[in-house]
């Protein structure tokens, strides 16, 4: 039950975030709408019991993909209405006051979870999962059993790459 | 060795590891010659091409599942890796002049060209739906970036753009449809997911996946509704690789296709197989229709090949045997027709004319003999005219149809063939009977003859003589899933 709520209200999320992405008409708002969409999404690997997929999941779209669309949608210099850049309703003040409130969070967590074992986060609900963890267990797929795809994937990357290299490069 | 993979594995994969070798050593090559002599590079990717070819042979009655069921080496998928390399030989073939005149740097495009094809062989072995995604993902990005190649035009700029955008959103459809089928089955090896689905009666949700796998599918193979890309990426992608791209990108997509619905979803056959009745009767009369008023010659193949992709739908509409061994049949006889008609246009390019209008075409005749003889034989050939390769390929589609007592399908196909003869014969009348040269000298190049030279044997040869074809195709389709095609006579 509880777990249901959980689901469709992640899911109500990201398909929301995901209309607010396409929806908004700035760019870098859109961008950060994709970044609380990518967390909804690795909130639902939590909830499935895929923990290191949710934290790639972070680490590589929310982390990595994203800071460098922001690059580029701030590099690129789109036209945006001047009233953008001067926004007189900016909550400058806020702003301090939810980074200070994050900082003292990080800080609170920091300080109770010193001197303590580590102990699983989902080591009730997970119950039905051999005793391996979370990334053996992905690691030891893509490199038995799905070996081939995984390596077919490698010639896919190195495509993309050699595209982009084609594709951006003046002159080869 | 761990659990899961063997040594064997990796023998039986063998065809793709020297292609993957082969297409690595084109692009250490292309670092090592000088500037210059990269033209050379042609030779490496057809000595690829045939290394792979070789090591096909051992492989000519396997039968077996790889690694636990993700890739199947079997004569269905070996038919299709014979077609995709030769038409990929084909392709580097007609390209070497081509990327010469449009001063395009040769490494990078000859990769590009392997990496397609290993994605395609992938895609025909494949079973197992994380396999057939990433072998069409291989063959998808490889596509995009070959479309836009020629850099300074912005037709191929468009063309590239168009492709990637709307490809990337029928790959999410697509994956949509899969990751419903494998949420209802367990399982993403399409062997085991039809026996998990046999018997049940139908889910509201697996109809929904169907549904969004065959758009996805349609996307791939330009069946009408999903066909909006196909003539403005046709038109501006360098030539060469609209022709690869209208023969190997569609008969992977129609392996991708026979594998995931006559292995997969056998049980859902009635569903199935009432949107592709449907399907291709749009797309063969959309196709067609559309075609007529084209006076660019690239766009009015573009529309034609919707229409065939129309044609060898009512293959796998019958769904029997002999309808799968007519889709095979077709597909390998297209390949020869599709890729010689677009070699003419790459020879009519040159420095200062594009050569694909109608009106490149005046008077070829006068001016190149054998040339406008090898259009006249493709021209008729994709018509279905006797005695070229293209009939008997028509031919035993139709009486496949009528087998499984599709008749009125049979019926329509016949009409649509008889409408597409107006837009092949034109070009044929513009060769012949206009007398003024409007268009330029067509350049001949060593490499461009042989391949009208090999396209036009093969038309010529396979209409005469089809047997020996025939007979390959029909093992081949004999060797799918006994389920999928036995069950489906209506």
């Amino acid at each position: 039950m509880g777990e249901a709520i959980a689901f469709y209200f992640i899911a109500a999320c990201i398909l929301g975030f995901a209309v607010l992405v396409i929806s908004t008409k700035d760019t870098v708002h859109s961008v950060l709408f994709l970044v609380l969409d990518f967390l909804f999404v690795a909130a639902l690997y939590v909830l499935l019991g895929a923990a290191f997929l949710a934290a790639i999941q972070i680490l590589v779209y929310a982390g990595g993909i994203v800071v460098l669309y922001l690059f580029v949608v701030m590099l690129v210099n789109l036209k945006r209405p001047p009233e953008a850049h001067s926004d007189p309703h900016r909550q400058t003040r806020l702003g301090f006051g939810m980074a200070a409130a994050v900082i003292v969070e990080l800080g609170a967590v920091a300080l109770y979870s010193t001197g303590k074992p580590v102990v699983p986060l989902a080591s009730a609900a997970t119950a039905a999962i051999p005793v391996s963890g979370n990334t053996e267990q992905v690691g030891w797929l893509l490199y038995t059993s799905y070996l081939i795809p995984f390596e077919i994937a490698s010639m896919l990357l190195l495509v993309a790459m050699i595209g982009a290299i084609v594709l951006a490069k003046r002159e080869l | 060795m761990p659990p899961g993979i063997s040594a064997s594995d990796f023998y039986n994969i063998l065809p793709e590891l020297v292609l993957t070798s082969g297409a690595l050593v084109v692009l250490i090559v292309d670092v090592l010659l000088p500037k210059e002599r990269r033209g050379a590079l042609a030779w490496v990717t057809l000595l690829a091409i045939g290394a792979t070819l070789a090591s096909l042979v051992p492989f000519r009655s396997t039968h077996v599942e790889v690694a636990q069921g993700l890739l199947a080496v079997d004569q269905f998928a070996l038919f299709f890796k014979v077609v995709f390399l030769v038409a990929a030989a084909i392709t580097v073939l007609m390209s070497v002049r081509y990327l010469e005149i449009e001063g395009a740097s040769p490494g990078e495009y000859y990769f590009l060209i392997l990496c397609a094809t290993l994605g395609m062989m992938i895609m025909a072995g494949g079973i197992d739906l994380i396999t057939i995604f990433i072998g069409l993902e291989t063959m998808a990005v490889s596509f995009y970036i070959l479309a836009g190649f020629i850099k300074p035009s912005h037709r191929s700029n468009e063309a590239a753009v168009k492709y990637f955008l709307l490809g990337a959103f029928s790959l999410g459809i697509l994956l949509y449809g899969m990751s419903l089928m494998y949420g209802l089955s367990g399982t993403t090896n399409l062997r085991v997911m039809a026996a998990a689905f046999a018997g049940q009666e139908t889910d509201a949700r697996l109809v929904l996946a169907v549904i969004l796998v065959v758009a996805g599918v349609g996307f791939k193979i330009a069946a009408v509704p999903f066909h909006m890309w196909a003539p403005d990426v046709y038109e501006g992608a360098p030539t060469p690789i609209t022709a690869f791209l209208s023969v190997g990108s569609k008969a992977a997509s129609f392996a991708m296709l026979i594998r995931i619905f006559l292995e997969g979803l056998p049980s859902m056959g009635h569903d199935w197989r009432l949107l592709f009745e449907a399907l291709a009767i749009i797309t063969m009369t959309v196709g067609n229709i559309a075609a007529l008023t084209q006076s660019n010659v690239k766009r009015m193949l573009a529309y034609s090949s919707i229409a065939h992709a129309g044609y060898v739908l009512i293959g796998i509409v019958a769904g029997t045997s002999r309808g799968i061994t007519a889709t095979l049949v077709y597909l390998f006889i297209y390949a020869f027709m599709q890729l010689g008609a677009f070699a003419v246009i790459v020879g009519l390019r040159r420095a200062d004319v594009a050569g694909e209008e109608l009106k490149d075409f005046g008077g070829l005749h006068a001016r190149n003999p054998f040339a406008a003889f090898a259009m006249l034989l493709f021209m008729l050939s994709l018509g279905g005219i006797p005695p070229t390769a293209g009939f008997m390929g028509k031919f035993w589609l139709f009486s496949a149809a009528i087998d499984a007592h599709y008749n009125w399908l049979a019926v329509i196909g016949v009409l649509n063939s008889a409408v597409s003869l107006y837009y092949y014969v034109r070009i044929v009348v513009f060769m012949y009977v206009k007398k003024e040269a409007l268009g330029s000298e067509p350049a001949t190049s060593p490499t461009l003859a042989v391949v009208l030279g090999v396209a036009v044997a093969a038309t010529l040869v396979l209409g005469v003589y089809p047997r020996l074809l025939f007979e390959l195709a029909d093992a081949s389709a004999r060797t799918l899933g006994a389920a999928g095609v036995t069950t489906s006579l209506r």
